[in-house]
């Protein structure tokens, strides 16, 4: 502030120099003028009347000529000075509108504002670099989780599209260069309530340069980046813990694994939907040939996935690289008879993954034309041409925001969800299946809600009590099972939607742990329902009348010390 | 040769010579000390004021502390003096004129240490 406060001074200091003047000379005036009172003797005005009256001549107040009538002479003078205050005014108020307006000084401001808003920050928040569809996605599921976000962008009109969102928690933004150290720090990058650096930068180098800054400025801050090409992802890997998507990788695996394992593939869209999202149709391609319809970096991580996955597939692109490349057709999907050279007819599925939305759609509704019955997936690279893909009705539709934005939330929301998931995928397509339908059966019509539960003291005491071996002889802890928490607390014998995804503890993990299981102190839990039944089991493990409902479907031995110590007293005379 | 500075030294000097004037003299005696001394003296350093914002060194910023000194002291004395002529039932009394001019004696010397400070700041700069 007090930059921008000597920046507006010195942007005044000539109208408010001329305004002194002005005041200074108006003032001089009606005391050097001689004036005439009531008695018609000469009576010469004093400082005192001589501000006053200017005072409210200049602001137009104008309470009249005090304290006696003016001689024609002041009255000259004050037609003067009327006009030259009211100049001096309007110059200095326009000079201060001016100022604040000017574009340079409100930028200031902004930033001096967004680095107080940060400072005052105590909340954990992450740093999110670039404003686009996949940081869109990830600002609100991280907003809806009440984690704030501080987004850093160099267009304005995105951070005021950020603004303009309504978000759960607001984020903060700014306008500016992530690449530039100082940028970062202003962010918040050094807080203790940094969270992470998210960078979702466009650039590959813009990303590696904040991986750098990152690194240096707060070492142990979490580092999750998005890169393009092999390379960025290699050197943002090689130093720090440093986390890296490659949206093209991670399309081309989701979609070969949609290829082979479907149930894998709907557990993981499932496990790893932001929150409110209306959950995606389980649909099942079949094996066969395949075509895809676009070679570029998309479409040849994608057909090198195929190839090891032993799937035959043959490719169209207009201006191919090597010429040579087996199974390759010259030419553009969107017409048709290029398509019917690549076997369309006989295919089982069609890919466009070209970069361009209109030439996506365009082949695949040719492709349906040709074959009625094909799997369609599209690549969708707009997030704003979603109303016409979702009305188009192709089987899998990828969006590269999504898949982005669900890879990095997944990593974020838990560290369990991330074990769940590598665990669920060397299990069998049966098992996952059977577990899908137990899924299904516990959402409502958005993606499943998870969540952590960890027995603590500070996060579920009541939990943490029943669970903490006693200390006293004689005195036995009652074991408290895993059923205890899917009960319903308005009714024991009721159970709630939830399933548990995973329990961790020291030494074990269980994947969808039997309901028996004994709970421990520090243990973790990985639960699946909605967002409703989180409250409901929030409730028993934080309330110690509630849990020992449940646990022994008696009412609760009292809260206060005196209704405890009447209870023992009542117990001890009865006996 | 700067015309800023030399508006600049003027105006500074300027403040401490009228703020001189108008102390000189019999303390206690209203005929030594003139209004409009008083009154060119306050609009002077207003204006020497103003001339010093935005100023961000650190001589910068003393100067302007010095300058706002003076025009507390000042404006404080020309607020005694109104009240004494036009407020007071008694109307200007020897008691009222000392306590204004020595408040005038205190803004002198806000206004004496703005002048050392420029003339050591132009002594250091040598061009």
């Amino acid at each position: 502030m007090p930059g921008l406060f000597y920046i507006l001074l010195r942007r005044l200091r000539i109208p408010l120099i001329l305004l002194v003047i002005i005041y200074a000379i108006s003032i001089l005036g009606f005391v050097l003028i001689p004036g005439q009172d009531d008695q018609g003797n000469v009576w010469q005005m004093s400082f005192f009347h001589a501000f006053y009256f200017v005072s409210y001549m200049a602001s137009t107040i104008g309470f009249g000529e005090i304290p006696y009538a003016f001689t024609n002479a002041q009255r000259m003078w004050a037609m003067f000075t009327i006009y030259a205050s009211v100049i001096g005014w309007l110059y200095s108020i326009g000079s201060l509108l001016g100022v604040l307006q000017d574009p340079a000084f409100r930028r200031l401001r902004n930033e001096y504002l967004f680095r107080r808003n940060v400072q005052h920050l105590h909340t954990p928040f992450y740093l999110v670099c670039g404003y686009g569809d996949t940081s869109a996605i990830l600002v609100e599921a991280l907003s809806e989780e009440g984690i704030k976000s501080v987004v850093i962008d160099p267009d304005e009109n995105n951070i005021n599209e950020l603004e303009l969102n309504d978000y759960r928690r607001q984020p903060l933004g700014v306008v500016g260069d992530a690449s530039h150290p100082n940028v970062l720090e202003s962010a918040g990058v050094t807080s203790p309530y940094c969270l992470g650096v998210i960078a979702l930068t466009d650039s590959d180098e813009v990303n590696l340069l904040i991986a750098l800054s990152t690194h240096l400025l707060n070492p142990d801050t979490r580092f999750l980046a998005r890169a393009d090409s092999e390379e960025a992802v290699a050197n943002i890997r090689s130093f720090g813990h440093n986390t890296v998507v490659n949206p093209f990788e991670s399309f081309a695996e989701r979609l070969v694994l949609a290829l082979k394992c479907p149930g894998h593939y709907t557990l993981l869209e499932w496990m790893t939907g932001v929150p409110n999202e209306p959950f995606p149709e389980p649909s099942f391609p079949e094996h066969g040939h395949w075509v895809i319809c676009g070679y570029g970096r998309f479409g040849q991580t994608l057909h090198e996935q195929l190839i090891s996955s032993g799937i035959e597939s043959s490719i169209i692109e207009p201006l191919p690289q090597d010429a040579n490349l087996p199974g390759l057709i010259m030419g553009n999907g969107t017409g048709a008879q290029t398509l019917i050279k690549a076997g369309v007819r006989e295919a089982t599925g069609i890919i466009a993954g070209t970069d361009n939305d209109g030439n996506n759609l365009s082949i695949l509704m040719t492709a349906r034309e040709l074959n009625p019955t094909i799997f369609m997936v599209t690549r969708q690279n707009n997030r704003e041409n979603s109303l016409i893909f979702d009305r188009a009705g192709f089987h899998l539709t990828m969006k590269r925001g999504d898949v982005v934005a669900h890879k990095i939330f997944a990593l974020l929301r838990t560290p369990l969800l991330s074990d769940f998931l590598s665990l669920a995928a060397d299990k069998s397509e049966p098992w996952v299946n059977q577990l899908l339908s137990r899924i299904l059966g516990v959402m409502d019509e958005n993606v499943p809600y998870l969540w952590e539960l960890k027995i603590t003291k500070s996060r579920t005491p009541a939990l943490y009590h029943a669970c903490k071996p006693l200390k006293i002889e004689g005195k036995s802890s009652v074991p408290v099972p895993l059923r205890t928490l899917l009960r319903n607390p308005h009714d024991r014998d009721k159970y709630l939607q939830v399933i548990p995804l995973l329990l961790k503890r020291e030494g074990a993990v269980l994947l969808v742990p039997d309901e028996d299981v004994t709970l421990q102190v520090s243990d973790r839990i990985l639960m699946c329902a909605t967002r409703s039944v989180r409250r409901r089991t929030d409730w028993a493990t934080q309330n110690e009348s509630v849990l020992h409902y449940l646990l022994t479907g008696n009412n609760s031995e009292g809260q206060s010390y005196f209704w405890r110590w009447l209870q023992r007293m009542r117990k001890a005379c009865q006996s | 040769m700067n015309m800023e500075k030399v508006i600049f030294g003027f105006f500074i000097v300027l403040a401490l010579t009228l703020n001189f004037g108008f102390f000189i003299g019999d303390i206690d005696n209203p005929q030594h000390h003139h209004a409009f001394e008083l009154f060119a003296a306050v609009v002077v350093s207003l204006i020497s004021t103003l001339l010093k914002f935005g100023d961000r060194t650190h001589l910068g910023a003393i100067l302007l502390a010095t300058s706002l000194v003076a025009d507390l002291q000042l404006i404080i004395a020309a607020l005694i003096w109104g009240w004494a002529e036009h407020v007071n039932p008694g109307g200007m009394t020897p008691e009222i004129m000392v306590s204004i001019v020595s408040l005038s004696g205190g803004a002198l010397l806000a206004n004496i240490t703005s002048v050392v400070l420029l003339v050591a700041e132009t002594i250091t700069v040598r061009r």
